[in-house]
């Protein structure tokens, strides 16, 4: 067993360390402040004064003013509950458009609609994860009620053209949700120049706790709660605030506008060292995603003729942590739904390994895992039959 | 994270016989890229028929290359007859269990083992439309395949299948049907009632004996799915029968020939009965 005190861990997009100044920040919301903002009393009431800075703190990173920001369980929630309102709230729209490489809490929400008698556009994207911005504007109708669409993908770290995104679906009047969970503290995001209606974020990848999300709704927009009861986040979500959560989710967001540049420069010179070092060291290898318009912490790499999961376990001897898209660690036998929506090749797509990077990691960490890869790739492909076709 | 026992994780990290066998006189092949996972069986046999090495090459995860090396040291020193009993579930033992997921690893060790012994018999390879109905379009499995494995392991849901040989799980398509096919074969393999062979019979003991399973226990089971079955002719051990109705051109009427009609009769009649269709 690997050594769990001293990993190297390049798998940030899967969830991130909690800082330690948002632990710190969080404490004593666990301890003796533990009032209910809702309370008539002081020692609750006074609650609702934190969750104000917190919402400020949020606001601030992406743009949006604290009304604007509703807290929610995470991520997947956020996503949901965009999803919900959309369509609640125009019924009489029966058409969502979105891609087929977003996240699973937003693809099973659409199959979810078309199993509701829904029309759900599925756009595909190319080689490189890029969606066309023609067959979107192509795809909008009179009875779209939302489109939906990451930010940047999980998986690979490609950025799709937001911004672009935002104008043709507004110049059609209709409502745009962006999953922002992995662009969140990695690209700047500005709403206030940006036009969407919903946009969601998760606390996790952004050196928060898991369980803490936040969804953006744009002032003026329709809203109709997804979780239904007290009348918390002003009637948009119900249920007794995270308070320790939205505390530390707060203190994460301002962590993260104070250090965006540096994941946008030195997490980013990391990663493409981490990336040259190893397309120089091991052949037969390709990089999955938009290398032009990517997530500056990650690189998405497939080796030929190895499997992704055996990558990984080896891996985990030296206390490396990454992700793969191969079928045996989804447990899904198939492998990564985005690979197969880029087309990757089933030889490449089985051997994906997914490093994603963030500001606590080490120029030392990167040497690491450059001297060991080589060896762990090569020890596989010995044993495995389809090496001898690999082009040498 | 996959729970793996000690004896996986060991076989993954020292995988023992990996690799290329030079003098291989026999190969067994399983698995594709597509499938992410697959195994090359190389084996040295001496003319006797006893395998005196086994080497392999597997490209897949953990649990595929543990059981391949598992595979190789249960079938080092064995006879190829030998091996030919072997299954899936001595391989998973083998290894201290495997997570229900990943069985199919081990099915794809016997089966490479399986393919090593046909060829060794100067057998062709294996192909599908000889092999049955293909059931699962994803992972080009048919139904004989679903039969056997399910016997095998006793499996009775689709499920269960998905984990042994994938079979439904890329789009779910066939997810019905495999069920169908179990539970067809949970009917049939439901004891009968038991009608003691005499000791010695006349044929014409023997062609009553038949007609009278044939019309009170089998005809009925078949007439539950809209399908009946006609005697053709005893000629000694074989019976010749016809199937009718939905049974006839039905995908499952080979399965419901052997399992059914031959098994029955060789239970109750003769041993040594041979169905076959007219
Ligand atoms: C793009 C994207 N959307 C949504 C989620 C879901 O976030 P959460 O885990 O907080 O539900 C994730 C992370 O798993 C993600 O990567
Ligand atoms: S046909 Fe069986 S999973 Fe698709």
């Amino acid at each position: 067993m690997a050594d769990l005190t001293n990993v190297i861990y390049f798998d940030n997009n899967a969830t991130s360390a909690v800082a330690p100044e948002v632990l710190e920040a969080m404490l004593p919301a666990f301890g003796p402040l533990y009032g209910n903002p809702s309370s008539m009393h002081t020692f609750g009431g006074q609650m609702g004064r934190w969750l104000n800075t917190a919402r400020e703190q949020v606001g601030q990173l992406i743009g949006a003013s604290p009304e604007e920001v509703i807290f929610t369980s995470c991520g997947s929630e956020s996503d949901n509950a965009a999803w919900y309102s959309a369509t609640e709230t125009q019924p009489e729209k029966r058409h969502v458009i979105t891609t087929k490489v977003e996240h699973s809490a937003v693809l099973a929400y659409g199959h979810y609609l078309e199993d509701k008698g829904y029309d759900v556009t599925w756009l595909g994207v190319d080689e490189k994860g890029q969606i066309d911005l023609n067959e979107l504007e192509q795809a909008i109708r009179p009875d779209t009620a939302l489109v939906s669409m990451m930010y940047a993908n999980n998986e690979t770290g490609t950025i799709f053209p937001i911004d672009k995104v935002a104008q043709i679906v507004k110049s059609h009047g209709v409502q745009l949700h962006v999953d922002a969970v992995q662009a969140v503290g990695k690209e700047i995001i500005d709403l206030k120049n940006l036009p969407i209606d919903y946009l969601a974020m998760s606390g996790h990848k952004l050196h928060a706790p898991k369980g803490i999300g936040v969804l953006y709704v744009r002032r003026g927009t329709r809203f109709r709660p997804f979780l239904k009861g007290g009348h918390q986040e002003r009637g948009r979500r119900a249920g007794t605030e995270n308070v320790p959560y939205i505390i530390g989710m707060g203190k994460a967001c301002e962590l993260a506008g104070a250090n965006i540049q540096e994941e946008r420069t030195s997490v980013a010179a990391m990663r493409d060292r981490l990336q040259a070092g190893l397309l120089a060291a091991i052949p037969n290898c390709k990089i999955n995603g938009d290398e032009s318009s990517r997530l500056p912490n990650t690189v998405n790499i497939s080796f030929e003729a190895v499997e992704g999961e055996a990558l990984l376990l080896q891996m985990d001897q030296y206390g490396i942590c990454a992700s793969s898209g191969s079928a045996c660690t989804s447990g899904s036998l198939e492998p990564s739904h985005v690979l197969r929506a880029m087309g990757v090749p089933f030889t490449y797509a089985h051997g994906s390994v997914r490093f994603s990077l963030c500001r606590y990691n080490t120029e030392a960490e990167v040497d690491r895992v450059l001297e060991v890869m080589p060896k762990i790739v090569h020890n596989l492909r010995e044993i495995s039959p389809f090496a001898a076709f690999l082009k040498k | 994270m996959w729970e793996y026992t000690d004896t996986v994780r060991d076989h993954f990290l020292n995988p023992r016989n990996a690799g290329v066998l030079e003098d291989a006189n026999v190969i067994g092949e399983a698995g594709s890229l597509a499938c992410g996972d697959a195994l090359k069986l190389m084996l040295k046999v001496t003319p006797e028929g006893v395998i005196e090495d086994a080497k392999f090459q597997t490209f897949g995860c953990a649990s595929a290359i543990a059981s391949s090396s598992a595979l190789t040291e249960l079938i080092k020193g064995k006879t190829m007859e030998e091996a030919a009993k072997m299954t899936n579930k001595e391989i998973a033992d083998y290894l201290g269990g495997l997570p229900k997921e990943k069985m199919h690893c081990s099915v794809m060790g016997e089966e490479a083992l399986e393919d090593a012994i046909r060829r060794w018999k100067g057998l062709p390879p294996k192909k599908h439309d000889e092999e049955g109905r293909l059931v699962c379009k994803c992972f080009g499995v048919t139904d004989l395949q679903i039969i056997k494995v399910a016997q095998e392991n006793g499996l009775t849901t689709a499920d269960e299948v998905t984990n042994f040989i994938k079979a439904g799980g890329a789009c779910g398509a066939c997810k019905d049907d495999i069920q169908t096919i179990l539970d067809k074969l949970r009917a049939i393999e439901k004891p009968m009632v038991e009608i003691k062979p005499a000791p010695r019979m006349t044929n014409v003991q023997r062609m009553q004996k038949v007609m009278t399973i044939l019309s009170q226990d089998i005809a009925p089971r078949l007439a539950l799915d809209g399908g009946s079955i006609e005697l053709i002719d005893v000629d000694g051990t074989t019976v010749v029968v016809a199937l009718r109705g939905a049974c006839s051109g039905c995908h499952a009427s080979q399965l419901t020939l052997k399992n059914l009609v031959e098994k029955t009769l060789r239970e109750q009649v003769d041993p040594a009965i041979n169905v076959v269709e007219a």
